[in-house]
Order: C-alpha cells, then sequence, then structure tokens
C-alpha cells in the first residue's frame, strides 16, 4: 500500500502543483491518477520515487517513510514507465531491459536470461533483443520500456501516461496486454493519464485531479460513473456516463430465453446467421458470453437483425438468446 | 625528389612532432572540456558566458599567443609546451560548445527515465550522457584536430613547428621542395586523422547507424 497524507507540492514561484493530497492505494491494483493538464497527475507520481521532492505531507510505502532511504535505491525498487518510452538510444532492447538488474549487480546469465523472459512477456519477437530502439515502432518502444520496468520484480510500477503516444489501435492493444499482464504479476500500479476513458478501463480505482491538485474524487471507475461528486467530475467523465457504467455490470443475471429456429447453428453449436423471410440468412452481429458485461449485452441485442442478441458460451456454442425485455430488466436491477 | 630521400630522417621527426603537437592539445581540450561542459549544462546560466569566451579566445591571433605565453608561463621561448597550452586553450574554446549541446541533444525524457530507475548522477553522466552526446562532440572534435594540425605550422615561427619548420627552411634558402614537401604532409596527415576519428566513431556509436525503423507487423 502507498499512502499520501497531506502531501503538497509548492514551488519556489509560489505554484501549488499538488494541494494537501492524502489517498491510500491499495496493493496488486490499478490505481489511476487522471485530471486536465495543471492538475498535478504527474507530480504526484513522481513525488513516490521521489525524482520530484514533496514540501510538505508523507508518503510511505507498507507504512515505511519513503525518505527512510537512499533515493536512488528506492528508485531501483520502483518500475516506471514514461512517455515515448524513454529507452536508452545507445543501447541495445537487451540491455536496454537489463538496465536495472545490471544498475543492482545482477550477475550476468541471470540478468539476460531475465531480460529475455520480459520480452517475451509483453509479446515482443526476441529477435528484436539486438536491435536499436531507433529501429522499433512506437508500440514495441513502450513495450520494452514496460519490460525494462519490471525487470527487477519490483513491488510497484509507476506509469506516467505511457500510452499517449502511440495511435488508438496499438494504444487499445497495449492497454489490453497491460490488464492480461496485471493479471499474471498483481503489481501495485500507479498509472498517470489524461484520458478518462483510459482511466475507466484500466483502473481499479481512479483519482480524479481537479486543477491546482486538489483530489476531487477517488473511487472505483463503477462507482465513478454512477455517483460522480461534483460538476467537475460529472463534466470531466464526460457523455454517456449511464451507459459507460453498463461496462462494469455483468451479464451473468440476464435471463435468457430458448433459442429460436429462425436461429440457424453450424454443425458445432456457433451461430451461422438469422433467417429471414425469403429464407435467407442475415448476420448474426455482434455475440457475448455470460461473463461479459451488460454493455456487451446490449450491443448483441443493438447489433442484431432481428433485436435478439445471442450469448455463446466459451467454445463459440450458442447458449441462448436475449431480448430487449431481459435486458431493460436487468439494467434497471 | 633526392632532398626528400636525403633529409627523409628529419622529415619524419617533424611528422611526428606535428602530430604530437596536435594531439597532445586536442586530448587535453577534451578533458578539460568535458567537465566544464557538464557543469554548464547543470548550471545553464554559465553556458552563454562559457561559449561567448570560447569564442573571444580562439578570435587571439596564435602568433601573439605564441610569443605572450613563455612570458606568463615563465618557459623558455622555445618549449613546446607553449604550442601545447596555445592549441589546447584553442581547442577548449571550440569543444566548450559542442560539448554543451552534445548533453544537451540527451532528449528529456531518456534523463529522466535514467533517474527514474535508479542512475546515480556519476554513472548516469558517464554510461548514459556522454555516449549519447559522443556525435555531437565528435564533430568538435574533427574540428579541432585539422584546425590544430594547421597551426602548429606557424609554431615555426618561434622554432617549434613540426612541418612548419619546412616552410621556414624553404623561405630562408629560397627553395620550393621542402614547402611542397610540408605542404603535402600536413594535408595527408589532416586527412589521416580526420579518417581515424570517423572510424573511432563509428566504433563508439554503433546505435547511431541503426536508424531505419524495421516495418514489421506490430502484433
Amino acid at each position: 500500500m502507498i499512502e499520501f497524507k497531506d502531501v503538497t507540492k509548492r514551488y519556489p514561484d509560489g505554484t501549488v502543483a499538488v494541494d494537501n493530497l492524502s489517498l491510500r492505494i491499495p496493493s496488486h491494483q490499478i490505481t489511476v491518477f487522471v485530471g486536465p493538464s495543471g492538475c498535478g497527475k504527474t507530480t504526484s507520481l513522481r513525488m513516490i520515487n521521489r525524482t520530484i521532492e514533496r514540501s510538505s505531507g508523507t508518503i510511505s510505502i507498507d507504512d515505511e517513510d519513503i525518505n527512510s532511504q537512499d533515493a536512488v535505491q528506492l528508485r531501483r525498487g520502483i518500475g516506471y514507465v514514461i512517455q515515448h518510452a524513454g529507452l536508452f538510444p545507445h543501447k541495445t532492447v537487451l540491455d536496454n531491459v537489463a538496465t536495472v538488474p545490471k544498475l543492482l549487480g545482477w550477475d550476468k546469465a541471470k540478468t539476460r536470461s531475465t531480460a529475455l523472459e520480459l520480452l517475451e512477456r509483453v509479446g515482443l519477437d526476441l529477435k528484436l533483443a539486438d536491435r536499436y530502439p531507433a529501429q522499433l515502432s512506437g508500440g514495441q518502444q513502450q513495450r520494452v520500456g514496460v519490460a525494462r520496468a519490471l525487470a527487477a520484480d519490483p513491488k510497484i510500477l509507476l506509469m506516467d501516461e505511457p500510452f499517449s503516444a502511440v495511435d488508438p489501435i496499438v494504444r487499445n492493444q497495449l492497454q489490453e496486454e497491460l490488464l492480461r499482464l496485471q493479471r499474471d504479476i498483481g503489481k501495485t500500479m500507479v498509472f498517470v493519464t489524461h484520458d478518462i476513458d483510459e482511466a475507466i478501463k484500466l483502473g481499479d480505482n481512479v483519482a480524479v485531479l481537479r486543477v491546482g491538485g486538489k483530489l476531487a474524487q477517488f473511487a472505483p471507475p463503477a462507482e465513478l460513473l454512477a455517483n460522480p461528486v461534483d460538476e467537475f467530475v460529472e463534466s470531466f467523465i464526460g457523455k454517456d456516463r449511464g451507459y459507460r457504467a453498463l461496462t462494469f455490470v455483468t451479464a451473468d443475471t440476464l435471463r435468457l430465453t430458448d433459442v429460436p429456429g429462425e436461429l440457424a447453428r453450424a454443425e458445432d453449436g456457433t451461430p451461422k446467421g438469422w433467417a429471414n423471410g425469403s429464407g435467407e440468412l442475415e448476420p448474426v452481429g455482434a455475440t457475448f458470453q455470460r461473463g461479459d458485461s451488460l454493455r456487451a449485452a446490449l450491443d448483441a441485442v443493438l447489433t442484431s437483425p432481428v433485436g435478439k442478441g445471442v450469448c455463446v458460451d466459451e467454445a463459440g456454442k450458442v447458449v441462448g438468446v436475449v431480448e430487449y425485455a431481459a435486458l431493460a430488466e436487468a439494467i434497471r436491477a | 625528389m633526392s632532398w626528400v630521400a636525403d633529409n627523409s630522417a628529419l622529415i619524419w621527426e617533424q611528422l611526428r612532432e606535428h602530430l604530437y603537437l596536435a594531439l597532445i592539445p586536442m586530448l587535453l581540450g577534451l578533458l578539460i572540456s568535458l567537465p566544464l561542459g557538464y557543469v554548464a549544462t547543470r548550471y545553464s546560466w554559465l553556458a552563454n558566458p562559457l561559449v561567448a569566451l570560447g569564442g573571444v579566445l580562439y578570435s587571439l591571433p596564435s602568433i601573439a599567443l605564441f610569443i605572450v605565453l613563455p612570458a606568463v608561463l615563465g618557459t623558455g621561448i622555445l618549449s613546446p609546451i607553449n604550442i601545447i597550452v596555445a592549441l589546447t586553450i584553442y581547442a577548449v574554446s571550440l569543444l566548450i560548445r559542442n560539448v554543451i549541446d552534445g548533453l544537451r541533444s540527451v532528449p528529456e525524457e531518456v534523463l529522466q527515465a535514467a533517474v527514474s530507475v535508479g542512475y546515480g548522477t556519476l554513472r548516469r553522466v558517464l554510461t548514459i550522457d556522454l555516449p549519447i552526446a559522443i556525435p555531437v562532440i565528435f564533430t568538435g572534435l574533427r574540428v579541432v584536430t585539422v584546425a590544430n594540425i594547421s597551426m602548429v605550422s606557424v609554431g615555426a615561427i618561434i622554432g617549434v613547428g613540426g612541418l612548419g619548420e619546412l616552410f621556414t627552411q624553404g623561405f630562408q634558402q629560397d627553395f620550393l621542395t621542402p614547402i611542397i614537401v610540408g605542404v603535402v604532409l600536413s594535408l595527408a596527415l589532416a586527412l589521416v586523422c580526420d579518417i581515424a576519428l570517423v572510424g573511432l566513431q563509428r566504433l563508439l556509436t554503433p546505435w547511431a547507424r541503426a536508424v531505419a525503423p524495421v516495418k514489421e507487423a506490430i502484433a
């Protein structure tokens, strides 16, 4: 757990970047700092590894004040991923990933095998190990950045707008992979972004900060969407928050109806299409699974040519369909 | 050609002296400008005055410096130290700008990443900042080396000038051959040194050539 207690950062010219921030960042979860520029989110993040020193208040990691140890030692125990990756241009991909193990004085064989393992873990081809950063795409560089941050197996990972400089498709891919990675490694992650959608997608908890460095709301994303504390948070979240909140309700209580005859299925039980009056098959549209969100179920209904969403199991086999009425029932509940 | 054959030992000696008088100041200049340049990037208000001072020093006529230095340093007028000190001053005055520019060429996010992953200052400067600054610093080193090789000859006027002594000899004896030999060897020396520096730079910066992005599927 990382705890901020009355933390303030005031610059010599009087600007207050972070104002009396108090919050507890739970272990093994992703906590996102989000807010408009000038809200102190990056400053708050960088105070955790003391690349920015706070003016007053305390920050502790597992109840130990971060000032109780040398700043350089502290940083070697905290992974850090930065916008544009910040890779060392004169080191190969492998050497970039091996940075912290080398600083910690690990032996060569262990450093190398760890670095290679991490490249694989973040989905990079091992052929890239001997390349230089300039030879990689933005998305690949960012993966190397994540691998470098994880190399010494830190308990904490700080991420400063890591995906903001890549195109939307790659960003989406990297986000999905981060979530998958987090399911495996369960780090205490603190993630900074100005993008509320990214915050809602990635965060177990989201801290919304307002300009001047004040905490506006600290809550899980579903709570944030359902009950924004004030107009600032509400406007920052943006439109459609009711619809977006459906992401956090699972479809497992949804009342399914039997598979109607018009839904043609293949031999393995996967849907083929809806038969219309003239006997032709129309595309099924989106499908959803029991474990998906109500948002996915709603999408299935809306994209179906007959207004019935197809629910499938993990093998893709049809298990039932959902109609508008059942969906409305679930949304009301 | 027979003159060359008769004097080959002397010419060889002058060539070696020339190389020594040009390269030692280049190395000393580098050793002095590196810490100076680092301090100037750390305290950025120092950078402009230092570069300006370098410009002023470089504009001092070399012949004046060669003559004034013995008085200042207390060295004999014929001491090679005068040449070495003078050319070191020129080397620093040129290199300081390249060292500052080179250190400033290190991208901000690279510096930030280095600090954040736990580099101490000295280690960061030596293993991150300096290697990245090499291409810009080498640009300066090449200029300094060629400039030094040409300026060493001026030292012949005070009696220590490597190949420059061939020029004084030629003028005094009204004899063209030593002058031609001096010019050709000076040019050859400058060329060889420049090629050697380019080779050294390529050796030190394999990453600088690896810039063509590899087109590959991202997934």
